[in-house]
């Protein structure tokens, strides 16, 4: 079998976000986290719950968005009782996030009259004080990961932090992965940390596709490649059509 | 009782200035045919409430709208939606900016007539900043959790589209999932259901199961029959969204002229006229 592209990579690194987290939901937004998702439930997370992004929960980890066999039933009300109930693991996208994690999907530029009006805050606000959050960066750069985000939508853990003590008592923000690297916020005051690199990536690009000072330990490791079971499930199970190629560039 | 009603019997409820909830989500299921005809009527200055997709960029397009209250605004397949893009860059339109968990629960408070019930959403995030009229309230009990008081959202007319529904207005949908229609419904003083077919209530019953009769009687004013009234957005299992067509209502929000052709071509003429337009410009598509 070939070797892993960078997409590969960034499927098993969502893939591993969900490691060992029993029964719960996951609700991974965009490709890469769906196919991570679903990696994860055939590999290290096999009790996880996946929804086909509608209402229904599927029995089988296959091919997004074919419907595979149905498990049950999860409209968006259920999904909202669900999150507050905290058995749920969110991946969400973000067009900014600081290096305390909080991020931004609705706007840019001034709330008020903003320069380019995005999706709007969503579930942000709520994922974030529920239940465990994870973020997806497509491509990671300094207009992406910027020193302070425009509107906070999800919330990072200096605010959690800050706010009152309901704020922190769910709040469980876990990784970062992006196109470059995975992140986690393991630095002193829960600050963003470089925790390891995508094979081909050094440490120096991301700092330089950072725009805040990123924490990089002084020996950083190389992210996980996929082995040779897990790119048979996502070449000729999750994906076959190679749509993760058209959403990560195989870059170097 | 009878409660069925024509297109423009509906929208002769609704008065300038009022707050209307629109049921679906994003672009799934909207009541498009009442939407388009709101485009259409003389009403200003309302205030939307929504798990927003077209309805709102339609409406927006068409200056019918004050503010807007929701999480959101998505054409789902097409994640941006650009009436409402481009209304907000040019500050034509007000915004009351949500997490989708506090607008249901200010629905829920408006429909248990409860002046707000507490949420963890909103905590510590933007939210709070761009409403500082929103409060927190401390758990009274031994916890003492602080938690933002979500206030009522009641709404002085609901509009949802169903699958089918009968004259009395017991309504169904068929597709799979409620949405927060019969909690627009609830949190609503008018409550103005359109549906693909108005049936007798044996036949409703008989076509599907009972847990897919989401609305009964009390909850309902008004029941329009509107055939393809959630159009372009989906409607399943009757018809899924028209991809086609959602792009082409994208292309009319490229300029002032795009849009001006769209809405004569598209909304200036009646409900059939409209539906005329859209077969006619697939058979061309072909």
């Amino acid at each position: 079998m070939s070797a892993p592209t960078r997409a590969e990579v960034c499927v098993a690194a969502c893939a591993d976000a969900w490691a060992g987290d029993g029964e719960i939901l996951a609700s991974p937004m965009g490709l890469i986290p769906t196919l991570g998702a679903r990696l994860a439930r055939l590999t290290t997370a096999p009790d996880l719950l996946l929804t086909d992004g509608e209402a229904y929960l599927l029995a089988e980890s296959a091919a997004p968005p074919d419907t595979a066999p149905v498990e049950g039933w999860l409209p968006f009300g259920r999904v909202f009782d669900l999150l507050a109930n905290g058995r749920r693991h969110v991946m969400m996208g973000a067009s900014q996030i600081d290096g305390f994690g909080n991020q931004n999907i609705s706007c840019i530029g001034d709330w008020s009259r903003p320069r380019s009006q995005l999706l709007g805050v969503r579930g942000g606000p709520g994922n974030t004080v529920n239940h465990a959050t994870s973020y997806w960066v497509r491509e990671h750069s300094p207009r992406v990961f910027v020193p302070r985000v425009d509107m906070v939508c999800g919330v990072g853990n200096d605010r959690a932090a800050s706010g009152p003590a309901s704020a922190r008592r769910y709040h469980d923000l876990r990784l970062v992965i992006s196109n470059l690297a995975v992140l986690d916020f393991a630095a002193p005051g829960g600050l963003m940390r470089l925790r390891s690199v995508h094979p081909g990536v050094c440490a120096g690009d991301v700092v330089a596709q950072t725009g805040f000072a990123l924490a990089v330990p002084g020996d950083v490791p190389q992210t996980r490649v996929p082995g040779e079971e897990e790119l048979r499930l996502i070449r000729e199970v999750l994906d076959p059509a190679g749509r993760r190629d058209a959403e990560v560039s195989s870059g170097g | 009782m009878d409660k069925s009603m024509t297109i423009a019997g509906a929208v002769a409820q609704i008065s300038d200035g009022m707050t209307v909830g629109i049921g679906g989500w994003g672009s799934r299921r909207k009541p498009m045919a009442l939407v388009r005809a709101i485009a259409r009527s003389d009403l200003r200055e309302l205030t939307l409430v929504s798990y927003g997709g077209p309805d709102v960029g339609l409406l927006v397009a068409a200056g019918k709208v004050k503010r807007v209250v929701c999480g959101f605004v998505t054409l789902d397949s097409i994640p941006l939606e650009p009436h409402f893009r481009r209304a907000r860059r040019d500050g034509l339109v007000q915004l009351t900016e949500l997490d989708e968990g506090m607008l249901r629960a200010g629905l829920q408070a408006a429909a248990q007539r409860l002046p707000f019930l507490p949420i963890r959403a909103g905590l510590a995030s933007d939210v709070l900043r761009v409403n500082p009229e929103l409060r927190c309230v401390t758990s009274p009990y031994g916890d003492g959790e602080e938690l933002v008081a979500m206030p009522a959202l009641t709404l002085d007319v609901a509009l949802v589209h169903m699958n089918r529904a009968d004259p009395g207005g017991n309504a169904q949908y068929l597709g799979p999932d409620p949405y927060f229609d019969d909690l627009f419904c609830l949190a609503a003083r008018r409550r103005l259901v359109s549906c693909e077919r108005i049936v007798p209530t044996a036949e409703l019953v008989a076509g599907g199961p009972v847990q897919s009769l989401l609305l009964n009687r009390v909850m309902v004013d008004g029941v329009v029959e509107t055939p393809r009234g959630a159009h372009f957005t989906s409607c399943v299992p009757d018809y899924g969204r028209d991809e086609l067509f959602q792009r082409r209502y994208v292309e009319s929000a490229a300029s002032d002229q795009a849009w001006s052709e769209f809405r004569s071509r598209f909304l200036d003429g009646d409900e059939a006229g409209y539906l005329a337009q859209v077969d006619a410009l697939a058979g061309a598509g072909q």
